[in-house]
């Protein structure tokens, strides 16, 4: 379960964005969220999207999930357009907010997709204790959402993400309203999560050693109008590897240091050690 | 978004308890100023000028508490022989409800459909909203005459319109305007976050409607309900005077009034009635909060 990286080129990848533009007209004119983007996310793989706040990652996410289309460009997920794949339900997707529905407890928030796709009853319970033992939560199952942690509630959605075993993962900041330490600890068990299941990932984050942490690649982006500045292979290992003892590795500095080179300058010159904020 | 885990637990339990006997002791210091007044202040009434600011004290304006409960257990004058008034009052209080439920029923049918009608088409909104606004303007008095009328012509078959259906509609009338603005205030209310969830899965508007949009209008919903069984009850005791039903309480009202200057302790039957019959409305809907109060663990306490 350990091949996680990507390099199978004979593959379908899971997403192929190819010369994709998004432009929004609103009252004050045109914004362009998005200009010539070309992406390539293989089975399995782990992509990151950092860059500063409006360079269009949300907008990224949001084509490739189908709840929006792009201006032009074309946009296939594992060789499906975006809406078939959507309608095939080939990917799970996590926001920011948790986005549990307060009256279900939280079995049944997870069960949500399955019910809405006519999953038998037994078919659907034997599924969500399932995920509950995987995201730790098994003694929650009866508990409502507003009884549960801001931590709690996103390993619910992320467990509810998962519920239909998709080959593809969205995560628009999922971690982004929890404190550090959890933050820490759900990192670690998300890649435990994305090597046991083997999906490939698409994960919007701010946080640069996050996105390091997680990554097979990094795709860093620049606004206004929101273009891929650079794509940057992190050599990390395999999920296996990386434990926590892996925050204080020396390679691991090394590669949050090119991503935030990346991230600030134009072209990074060379690896000018590990920086302070 | 987190709610404190004691919000809950406090609806339940013992300030249930605490709040029936609140509910007692208010009615009792009613009771407890009414009679004092009565025993201390003037016979003609506060005057101020022209103004008349508080009552005579008068056994015909302001009869004692105790006359007014006593008069219940004589025989009334109407109906069956040696019938005590409480009980022609109850019966007259039971063919109130029954009317103003079934208006409140039909009110409720009716604003749930156009709320969703007005959910699902932005167009159907900005086009009918002006008119369910505008329906509630024109008075009850305008209104009862036409119903009646247009109801009399109404036969089909076997079916004829009677009166009571007329009372049935024009509380209707009145209980289906907080429902629709309640339930698409409610229906809209899911955020844009849950709405894309839904749209992720692929669900259509109509399992997005039952799923998601129904669920997330119940704390929006209970309150339209409860204004929704007041209109219908008041809806319905008007236009019972005013279509001339008998066998309810708005009629009884009347005919009691007219004996006021015999037994005017009597008067005050039916408005016990009528306080009556707007309790157990209220209860209901108290229990139909209950019932639902899974969907309402967002709700913040009011
Ligand atoms: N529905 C919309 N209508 C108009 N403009 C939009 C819309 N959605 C996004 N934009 C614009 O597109 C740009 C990119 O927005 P997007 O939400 O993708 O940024 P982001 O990278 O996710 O930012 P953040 O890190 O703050 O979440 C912004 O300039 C935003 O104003
Ligand atoms: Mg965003």
């Amino acid at each position: 379960m350990s091949d996680t990286t990507a390099d199978v080129p004979t593959a379908v990848p899971a997403v192929l964005v190819e010369g994709v533009d998004k432009v929004f007209d609103t009252k004050k004119g045109t914004v362009t969220a998005l200009e010539q983007i070309d992406l390539t996310v293989a089975p399995g793989e782990f992509v990151s999207l950092i860059g500063p706040s409006g360079c269009g990652k949300s907008t990224l996410l949001r084509l490739i999930a189908d709840l929006d289309t792009p201006t032009t460009g074309s946009l296939t997920v594992f060789g499906k357009t975006a809406r078939q794949a959507r309608i095939d339900q080939e990917y799970g997707i996590a926001f920011q907010q948790a986005g549990l529905l307060p009256w279900r407890d939280v079995s049944a928030n997870i069960e949500l997709p399955l019910e809405l796709h006519g999953v038998g009853k037994a078919a659907r319970a034997a599924r969500s204790a399932e995920l509950l033992a995987l995201v730790g939560l098994s003694d929650f199952a009866d508990s409502y959402p507003d009884q549960l942690s801001g931590g709690m509630q996103q390993r619910v959605a992320i467990a509810r993400s998962l519920a239909e075993s998709p080959r593809l993962l969205l995560m628009d900041e999922p971690f982004g309203a929890l404190d550090e330490m959890t933050r820490e600890r759900m990192q670690t068990e998300l890649v435990r999560i994305t090597a046991e299941t083997g999906a490939a990932v698409v994960f919007v984050t701010h946080s640069i050693p996050e996105a390091v942490y997680l990554s097979n690649r990094v795709v860093v982006m620049s606004p206004r109008p929101g273009r891929i500045r650079d794509i940057t292979t992190v050599s990390l290992g395999s999920a296996a590897e990386r434990t926590e003892q892996l925050r204080e590795d020396e390679a691991f500095f090394e590669n949050v240091s090119i991503v935030r080179e990346l991230l600030h300058g134009e072209t990074p010159v060379g690896i000018r050690g590990v920086e302070n904020r | 978004m987190t709610a404190s885990p004691a919000r809950l637990p406090r609806r339940r339990g013992n300030p249930v308890a605490g709040r029936v006997l609140l509910g007692a002791a208010g009615v009792v210091l009613l009771v407890v100023i009414w009679e004092l007044y009565k025993a201390l202040g003037p016979a003609s009434g506060v005057v101020i000028g022209d103004l008349t600011v508080l009552p005579r004290t008068t056994d015909i304006a302001m009869p004692h508490v105790w006359d007014m409960i006593a008069t219940l257990f004589e025989p009334a004058s109407g109906g069956r022989k040696g019938d005590p008034v409480w009980l022609v009052v109850a019966q007259a209080a039971a063919f109130t409800l029954g009317v103003a439920a079934v208006g409140w029923i039909v009110g409720v049918v009716v604003g749930m459909l156009l709320a969703v009608l007005m959910q699902r088409f932005r167009t159907a909104e900005s086009a009918v909203l002006p008119w369910i606004i505008l329906s509630q303007t024109v008075p009850l008095i305008a209104i009862a005459p036409l119903v009646r009328r247009w109801g009399s012509q109404i036969s089909v078959g076997d079916f004829s319109w009677e009166n009571w259906m007329s009372v049935a509609v024009i509380a209707s009338y009145l209980a289906f305007f907080p429902v629709s603005i309640g339930a698409l205030r409610g229906l809209n209310s899911p955020d844009a976050n849950h709405v894309e969830l839904f749209r992720s899965y692929g669900a259509g508007w109509w399992r997005t409607l039952v799923t998601l949009r129904l669920p997330a209008s119940v704390p929006y919903l209970l309150p339209a309900l409860r204004l929704a069984a007041a209109n219908a009850v008041i809806g319905t005791v008007v236009a019972e005077v005013s279509i001339g039903l008998k066998g309810g309480i708005g009629r009884m009202i009347l005919e009691y009034a007219q004996q006021a200057s015999s037994d005017p302790a009597r008067t005050w039957a039916p408005i016990f009635g009528a306080i009556a019959v707007g309790l157990v409305a209220a209860g209901f809907i108290a229990l139909l909060g209950v019932l639902l109060r899974r969907y309402r663990r967002g709700e913040v306490p009011a």
